[in-house]
């Protein structure tokens, strides 16, 4: 097709598909617009096809990248699967061909935004390169630097880019923009993007307007048309930042309605001359009110205003190769036996989700999908985080009531001691200290062992407790023989203990490495 | 004079235990530590030997030479997986070994009381020190001797139990007769009863019958205790052995013992505590078996568990930078570790960041992560603690869980119903992904269901740890 590069097949993507088990087809010459030759084709088993009608009748799924042409819907057939961007809300009648004749269409830009089906989110793949080349497009026309630099011939200034929508295409933008050097701005009238916006090292244009903040889960993580007032403190802060602005991308759509006019011919004529804007969404209309589709002009104060539709075919190697995976990802889904045999499972979220015909019937629009796009954000009621004052307050009561506790068990374990005291004989009171002071010693000692080496510390305990052996060698000198027994089958098993519990735990240690 | 050289190598053998002891708070330092422990003993031993345990000081010597013989061939045949069950089985020999001691004290103690003046005399050693004690000396001494064989009693059951489940001779599931904990209590009044009989007649008959009232209590006791609370259980006998020994060193006035026993003792029972707050759990809930909980029904888990391939497991290791590896039981089961030490080696080439997350209880024994990882030749310096590294999952790609269930499970943040309910967890749904290695789909030994296996972020690698592991090895390059 003219105008058209990309291929939904590279022989990356083929050699992937035929693992799932099918054989693959394609059309002589396809790939080469995307730098791929037949030859490259028939290396990885793809087999050739001179014609596209040839294709057409031979195969069970056809892939393709751009809407069919009324030619090619006619040649739909009972149980083909077609794979292609359909745009199903304004194609009514391919659909209705299509169920008419049994065939099934999946329709890319229908894939639901969930977490599952971002391997095969296309419209994610192409927007992420239409940022990409959008910010290269408009460095071709801007004739400075992006990144500020100071020279031996003078101090050259940093570019200033600013991002409209911050959707996929806009943080591609951003990220590129400011990869190159220069200082990025970016808007959004979905506020929780501001996170991300500013991961990408963009700083995030606030609105001081407090009602009407949308929240974008409610949407499927889409920007919803917004109020007239709050368009208009928008537009005045765009007014305000025109005339600093090098480089404007806009990228503000809004599900199956004219993008919003968000760049009016003012702001235009108050930029500098030699500015760019790019406007992303051309193709519905643009978000520049002088944007003309497919064109790039110039405005008579010099301002350039690219207006392409094409942008992710005009880099059409990197597009066909994120194209053709979304392909693959979804025939993965689609083929759970990997037996080259497709299951058009309809229970399935995004299956169904994507599927704009199927059986008969036309299935679109598709019901809402069972799992939301982004979770709700837990309204969780903030704990107030406590003041110095309080914090210290809490801090000097904790302390007190560890005091307290302190004091109350000494005081306790104390008068135990020295009740025991008042009966108990002088012998075993001084046992009796050795004993408390060991369990102290023990409780200190023991705190500081590293975790790591808990199971070589039980194993020398293991062996230290073994120190029993003294007491059976005290014994196994008397004269009675039960005694004796018994004492030495103590002797004996402490003995093992002794060697196998230190032994043990030097090979422990000695494994222990430092990188 | 004996007696006094006796003593002082007594001081210095105590001296160095602490030090071996406190030598544990680092690798380095660890390795030298365990040589003081060595020579300690050494010192003890030969001591003793030459001084008031001299009698028949060969058959010492011989059987001391026998078991350490026994004692080295284990040592070094024992498979690093299977410390918990070594551990297990040494516990049992210093209870059994407490518990003959304790019954020799007694019998020695009837022999010096029905003797006379000329005849006391003459006697040495461990007689002579009973000979010289008076009436409330011998009721402490009988008090404390008690003590010594219960406890040390309690510990020979309760490690062999332990040593059979951890060994998997046992069935690991809890299991309790009928009766439960009643029956457990009924024999602890009952050793009490025995006790105040012992003290007023001093017969070896209640002695005795406590010892196998004792021996069913252990027994009992760790039957009722399921498998994965087995570091407690373990640690808690560590400190039993430790309670025991002590306990004999007073009934036989031997300083050197309490002192070890006491250190010993402290050493587990901090163990124990360590274990018991990992798992958020007191100690008494856990030895009583079972969970806890509000009662009211835990959340439900919606979403399906997504499965993956060997092949994307591996795309995702060679595009991440940071990678954390979690390891738990299973790991140890399938003998996964050198294979995720290759997996290690071969990503840290590869210039990525990789380092282990270990939470407390992960495995059958405090720490035992640590040494399997150490066995094969991970570095230490790069396996973490929980504190450690619990802030660092957000900023991480890849987290690959291997074999571990309910120390990374979120529902113990999230749901305030969980059994598990604040228990401190790996929070590694936090990272950008995260790969459960599992045998199959079910839930862990406490039959909790995990959301971590159904997170957006999760995809489960199904299949034997070691099997998978080794199938993503020369995926990555």
């Amino acid at each position: 097709m003219d105008g058209e590069s990309r291929v939904a097949m590279t022989p990356d993507s083929a050699r992937q598909l035929q693992k799932l088990g099918y054989t693959c087809v394609l059309e002589t010459e396809a790939g080469e617009a995307s730098g791929f030759s037949d030859s490259d084709y028939i290396e990885v088993g793809c087999e050739i096809v001179d014609t596209a009608g040839e294709l057409w009748d031979s195969c069970d799924i056809v892939a393709k990248v751009r809407v069919p042409v009324d030619a090619e819907a006619e040649r739909f057939r009972e149980g083909q699967t077609l794979i292609s961007f359909f745009n199903p809300a304004g194609n009514e009648q391919q659909m209705a061909l299509a169920a008419d004749r049994g065939a099934t269409v999946v329709a890319m830009e229908m894939v639901p935004r969930i977490s599952r089906a971002q391997k095969m989110d296309a419209l994610s793949s192409m927007a992420n390169i239409a940022g990409y080349r959008a910010v290269i497009e408009a460095g071709n026309n801007f004739g400075r630097f992006f990144t500020g630099q100071v020279t031996a011939a003078g101090k050259v200034p940093p570019a200033k880019v600013l991002v409209i929508g911050a959707g996929v295409a806009g943080l591609a933008a951003i990220g590129t923009s400011t990869s190159l050097g220069a200082i990025t701005y970016a808007f959004d009238v979905r506020p929780e993007v501001a996170e991300q916006i500013e991961s990408m090292g963009a700083e995030f244009v606030y609105l001081d307007f407090e009602d009407q903040v949308q929240d974008g889960a409610a949407t499927g993580g889409y920007a919803a048309p917004s109020s007239p007032e709050f368009r208009e403190k928008q537009l005045e802060k765009f007014r305000e930042l025109a005339p600093d602005m090098d480089i404007v991308i806009t990228t503000a759509l809004i599900p199956n309605r004219d993008a919003p006019i968000l760049w009016t011919s003012d702001m235009v004529e108050a930029m500098k001359p030699g500015s760019v804007i790019v406007d992303l969404a051309a193709e519905k209309g643009g978000n520049c009110e002088l944007t003309v589709a497919d064109e790039k002009i110039a405005t008579e104060n010099k301002v350039t205003i690219i207006g392409y539709t094409d942008f992710p075919s005009r880099m059409a190697a990197q597009a066909s190769s994120l194209y053709a995976s979304n392909i693959r990802h979804m025939m993965a889904d689609l083929t759970p036996d990997k037996n080259g045999v497709a299951v058009h499972n309809m229970e399935d979220d995004v299956i169904r989700g994507a599927t704009v015909a199927h059986k008969g019937e036309v299935t679109y629009p598709p019901p809402p999908p069972k799992i939301q796009a982004i979770a709700k954000v837990a309204k969780t009621a903030s704990v107030p985080s406590p003041t110095p004052e309080e914090r210290k307050a809490m801090e000097i009561a904790a302390f007190k009531r560890q005091t307290r506790n302190q004091v109350a068990l000494l005081t306790v374990g104390g008068a135990l001691v020295l009740g025991a005291g008042l009966v108990a004989p002088v012998s075993f009171m001084q046992h009796f200290i050795v004993f408390a002071l060991s369990v102290f010693v023990g409780f200190q000692v023991i705190w500081n062992v590293s975790h790591s080496l808990h199971t070589p510390l039980m194993s020398v305990t293991n062996a230290i407790s073994s120190i029993i052996i003294i007491g059976a060698l005290l014994q196994i000198g008397s004269s009675s023989f039960l005694v004796l027994l018994l004492a030495a089958v103590s002797v004996f098993m402490a003995g093992i203990n002794i060697f196998g519990g230190f032994l043990v735990t030097r090979r422990m240690l000695a494994m222990f490495q430092k990188s | 004079m004996e007696i006094g050289f006796t003593t002082a190598a007594y001081v210095v053998a105590a001296v160095l235990f602490i030090l071996s002891l406190g030598g544990l708070s680092n690798q380095e330092k660890a390795k030298r530590a365990v040589w003081y422990g060595v020579v300690g003993m050494g010192l003890a031993a030969l001591a003793t030997l030459a001084g008031p345990g001299s009698g028949l000081w060969l058959l010492s010597a011989i059987l001391v030479v026998a078991g350490g013989v026994i004692g080295i061939y284990i040592a070094q045949r024992v498979q690093m997986t299977e410390m918990p069950q070594l551990v297990a089985a040494m516990h049992s020999l210093v209870g059994l070994a407490a518990v003959f001691v304790g019954i020799n004290a007694h019998i020695e103690l009837g022999r010096v009381l029905v003797m006379d003046d000329t005849a006391r005399s003459a006697l040495d050693g461990f007689a002579a020190a009973l000979a010289k004690k008076d009436g409330i000396e011998i009721s402490i001494l009988r008090g404390e001797l008690f003590l010594g064989v219960f406890i040390g009693a309690v510990t020979f059951t309760g490690s062999v139990i332990a040593f059979g489940k951890l060994a998997g001779k046992v069935s690991s599931a809890a299991k309790k007769l009928p009766g439960g904990h009643l029956l457990n209590a009924v024999a602890a009044i009952s050793s009490i009863a025995c006790m105040a009989w012992y003290l007023d007649s001093g017969s070896l008959a209640p002695l005795l019958i406590m010892t196998l009232l004792a021996f069913f209590i252990g027994y009992h006791l760790i039957m009722g205790i399921g498998g994965a609370d087995m570091p407690v259980v373990v640690s808690m006998l560590n400190s039993y052995s430790g309670w025991a020994a002590a306990a004999i060193g007073f009934s036989l006035g031997n300083d050197l013992l309490i002192v070890v026993g006491a250190l010993v003792g402290s050493s587990g029972a901090i163990l124990s505590y360590i274990m018991c707050k990992a798992m958020n759990r007191s100690f008494i809930s856990v030895i009583l078996g079972g969970f806890g909980g509000t009662g009211e029904p835990a959340m439900e888990v919606d979403g399906e568990q997504v499965a993956i391939d060997a092949d994307g497991v591996a795309a995702a290791l060679n595009d991440a930078d940071s990678v954390i590896i979690v390891p738990g039981y299973g790991m140890a089961v399938a003998q996964a570790q050198q294979a995720v030490s290759a997996l290690t080696g071969k990503l840290r080439a590869r210039g990525k960041t990789v380092r282990f997350g270990i939470h407390p209880v992960a495995g059958r024994l405090p720490g035992h992560m640590n040494v399997l990882l150490a066995e094969a030749k991970v570095p230490y310096d790069i396996v973490l603690e929980m504190d450690e590294i619990n802030d660092d999952f957000p900023q991480t790609d890849v987290v690959i869980v291997i074999g571990s269930n309910d120390i990374v499970n979120p529902s113990a943040q999230e749901d305030p119903n969980s059994p598990i309910a604040g228990m401190p967890v790996l929070e590694v749904w936090k990272a950008k992904q995260v790969f459960v290695s599992k045998r199959g789909q079910g839930t862990g030994y406490s039959g909790i269901e995990n959301p971590l296996f159904y997170k957006e972020n999760t995809r489960m690698f199904f299949g034997d740890a070691k099997d998978s592991v080794t199938r993503l090895l020369p995926m990555v390059e």
